[in-house]
């Protein structure tokens, strides 16, 4: 059996699939070929990062056959082992089900939801084991740190600068120029930062690219490090990512090993070495000067920026701090060079953007794109469209200092100038899809409370300004709203965003604005018919089932939780308004959709 | 048996930037920041325990009170949100009779409510200690916690 010499079984071990209980499937494997006497040249195990389609896990990937297999249990491996591995035969049943197409897809690339991807920050994870250097270097690790030591610094600066490359942190900052004017101040000693504290909800790129290849933001650091002329980095990581933080952890002592950490660098005369410092699950430490604080051993309150922190960030030196995606896009960058980058997306958005792509949408993962790829194209072409075909209402971006996107936008190319002209921001990358389930008052007032929570308190204008949206928004969900709420709302909003020192306070009021742009029906209806037609703001609802439409088929009636629905087979059902809870769950299961939702139900 | 919070302490150098560090392994390791240890370790780093307690009090992972047995983290991030963690986070303070941030009166259970695992594809998600439980809904809720539940009787 030779021909399994060169074979490799991945499984996918990131948080998704671990939380699927990929580890047993991997450790299934291990013991059923460890005890297979048949087979005498065992396949290479690995287990490696976040393979992207994170809802179809545990995903198995098999090489160099192509084989990709979603959804594996440990009662699978057996089949896949008799099967693929010995016999060289498909397990029809677990490929990937392609809802575009209607067809099972043997390999991934062929999927549609890889289709359309081009991995450069993402382009190791899944196939690699992240716990193994050399696996790293296998795919061209560290090559790109040989040959920025050979390199002059202000050449390494220049390319970056050339590439176009911006900060994927959420901003876009040109990462070129804050490398140059960081290396132009001559105070020792400088630092070099990785924010790695994500925390906008719906996005993981960062936890995924710490996860599945940790050495690429290392290798990225060190090339910034050694053109900057700094000698120390950190890595700020949300303690709540254990397995980033391990893994992480793990790569900076291989990579001291190899000698890419440390004294003289390859013998480069270059010193630079890293250290991890664990976030403390603050939403606003994800703001650069923040962040800084909170390394120092403070309170992680933002300052103002008068003076840039390339000037004077951590401990008042001179810092380059850079998000880990932007990390990840550098040893790429000098490898291939800028030419080949800026070949890549469109005019001032250069290269790919990792999202994560989640909500109500049939694939929901991690995906990397051109820049300027259009949102239809990321909704229906990658993801695959609405669950149950329900129609589309708006996309949320940029997390919760982004905005809502509506239905008129969705040709809208992704990029950070695009979505800034219409009222939203790339932010770190979240592409939260919503369906014509979900209220965008109900989604304003969810902004409105995470930032409430979140606000470090130090403004006033985004302290009380923030909870004051939050209490209006509450009384419109709940039918106590006015019409003036909606100037009132504004005006704050307005207030909020002109007044407030840092980036959190500035861009809080956006999910509201955005929501009252496009979405103002929905407020008035909430106000003056008193109805929520989502069905979320449960004093707005009320469900009935339409007479003309339901044929009497009792499945509302056997999954309502509280029975509250009566009827006999073949006759019309009733939903008793009084014992109804308001869960939708009849709504959601009627194959006709006779269930209709009201408004508010008015007093007899 | 009292808390060895000193051991923690004096495995770091005597340096500010390690306070929230030290704090962190302190809750890891005894579930809540006790306030010896706090004017232990301002003494330890020469800092006002008014800093000390602005750190612990800042930072949402450290807590000044005890916590249960089984931390439940119930994601409200936004993914999770849209699809319905509010209607699972109910029935979860519910069946536990207690309030985000509580611990159930059996000390075996308290509940979190945190913003974004980065488990989006799973939502909605509760996490119990550090194993994640996808996809949730009402009734896995029960069954979850009937689990833990046993497992105390039996353990």
């Amino acid at each position: 059996m030779d021909r399994n010499k060169d074979r490799r079984i991945l499984v996918c071990c990131g948080t998704g699939c671990l939380a699927n209980n990929s580890y047993n499937v991997y450790l299934k494997f291990k013991e059923r070929l460890s005890e297979d006497a048949e087979i005498e040249v065992k396949p290479i195990m690995k287990s490696t990062g976040c393979n992207g389609l994170c809802e179809k896990g545990p995903v198995v990937k098999i090489l160099p056959d192509e084989i990709s297999y979603f959804k594996v249990t440990v009662d699978d491996v057996g089949e896949i082992v008799e099967k693929t591995i010995k016999n060289f035969e498909t397990v029809d049943r677990l490929l990937y089900y392609d809802t575009n197409s209607g067809k099972r897809i043997k390999s991934h690339k062929e999927a549609s939801f890889y289709k359309g991807q081009l991995k450069i920050a993402l382009r190791n994870i899944g196939e690699i084991n992240p716990l193994s250097i050399e696996d790293y270097m296998e795919r061209g690790g560290y090559k790109a740190l040989k040959k920025a030591l050979d390199m002059k610094p202000e050449d390494i600066i220049r390319e970056v600068e050339l590439s176009g490359l911006r900060g994927r942190g959420g901003a876009g900052f040109p990462t070129g120029v804050k490398w140059r004017t960081c290396s132009e101040y001559k105070d020792q000693p400088k630092y070099v930062v990785c924010n790695g504290d994500e925390g906008d909800p719906g996005a993981f790129m960062d936890r995924s690219i710490m996860e599945g290849d940790p050495n690429t933001v290392i290798e990225g650091m060190i090339i910034c490090g050694y053109a900057i002329g700094a000698h120390r980095g950190f890595l700020y990581i949300r303690d709540e990512y254990e397995l980033a933080l391990k893994n992480v952890r793990a790569a900076i002592d291989n990579a001291r090993e190899k000698g890419f950490l440390g004294k003289n660098i390859l013998n480069s005369g270059f010193d630079f070495d890293l250290e991890i410092v664990r976030g403390g699950g603050a939403f606003v430490c994800g703001e650069s000067s923040a962040l800084m604080a909170s390394i120092e051993g403070n309170v992680g309150e933002p300052r103002a920026k008068y003076i840039r922190s390339v000037e004077r960030g951590l401990w008042d030196k001179p810092t380059v701090l850079n998000n880990v995606e932007t990390w990840a896009n550098i040893p790429p960058i000098i490898i291939n060079g800028w030419k080949w980058f800026k070949s890549i997306g469109t005019e001032g958005n250069y290269g790919t953007k990792v999202f994560s792509l989640v909500g109500k949408v049939k694939n929901t993962g991690l995906v990397e794109v051109p820049m300027g790829t259009t949102l239809r194209q990321l909704v229906y072409d990658i993801g695959g469209g609405i669950i149950n075909n329900r129609p589309f209402k708006a996309v949320q971006t940029g997390g919760p200092s982004g905005g809502c996107i509506p239905k008129e936008h969705l040709d809208i190319p992704l990029d950070f100038d695009s979505l800034k002209a219409i009222g939203s921001m790339m932010g770190s990358g979240g592409v939260i899809v919503m369906d014509d389930t979900t209220c965008m008052v109900d989604v304003a007032r969810y902004y409105m409370n995470f930032l409430a929570e979140e606000s470090c308190g130090k403004c006033t204008t985004c302290r009380e300004g923030i909870r004051t949206m939050l209490h209006i928004l509450t009384n419109i969900t709940e039918g106590k709203g006015e019409m003036e709420d909606i100037e009132l709302l504004k005006e704050i909003a307005e207030t909020v965003m002109e007044a407030s020192l840092c980036g959190l306070g500035k861009s809080a009021p956006n999910p509201v604005l955005t929501t009252l742009e496009y979405f103002k029906d929905e407020y008035i209806e909430h106000i003056a018919d008193k109805r929520c037609a989502s069905g979320v703001c449960k004093n707005l609802t009320s469900y009935y089932i339409d007479e003309n439409k339901c044929i009497g088929c009792t499945i509302c009636s056997k999954n309502c939780p509280v029975g509250a629905i009566s009827g006999r087979l073949k006759e019309v059902h009733v939903i008793d308004e009084d014992r109804c809870i308001k869960c939708g769950t009849c709504a959601i299961k009627c194959p006709r959709g006779a269930v209709r939702i009201g408004g508010m139900k008015v007093e007899a | 048996m009292s808390f060895v919070y000193e051991e923690i302490i004096h495995g770091y150098p005597k340096e500010k930037r390690y306070t929230l560090a030290i704090l962190q392994d302190i809750q890891k390791r005894n579930g809540f920041i006790p306030r010896e240890a706090m004017e232990y370790l301002s003494q330890y780093l020469g800092l006002p325990v008014s800093n000390i307690y602005s750190i612990a009090t800042f930072y949402k992972a450290l807590s000044l009170k005890p916590k249960g047995k089984h931390i439940i983290k119930v994601c409200s991030g936004t993914a999770c949100h849209i699809r319905g963690s509010g209607t699972i986070k109910e029935e979860l303070l519910e069946l536990l009779g207690i309030k985000p941030g509580e611990t159930s009166e059996d000390g075996l259970f308290s509940v979190e409510v945190v913003n974004c695992l980065g488990a989006c594809a799973l939502a909605p998600v509760v996490v119990i200690d550090d194993k994640y439980y996808g996809n949730m809904t009402k009734d896995k809720v029960k069954s979850v916690i009937d689990q833990y539940k046993e497992e105390r009787v039996h353990g």
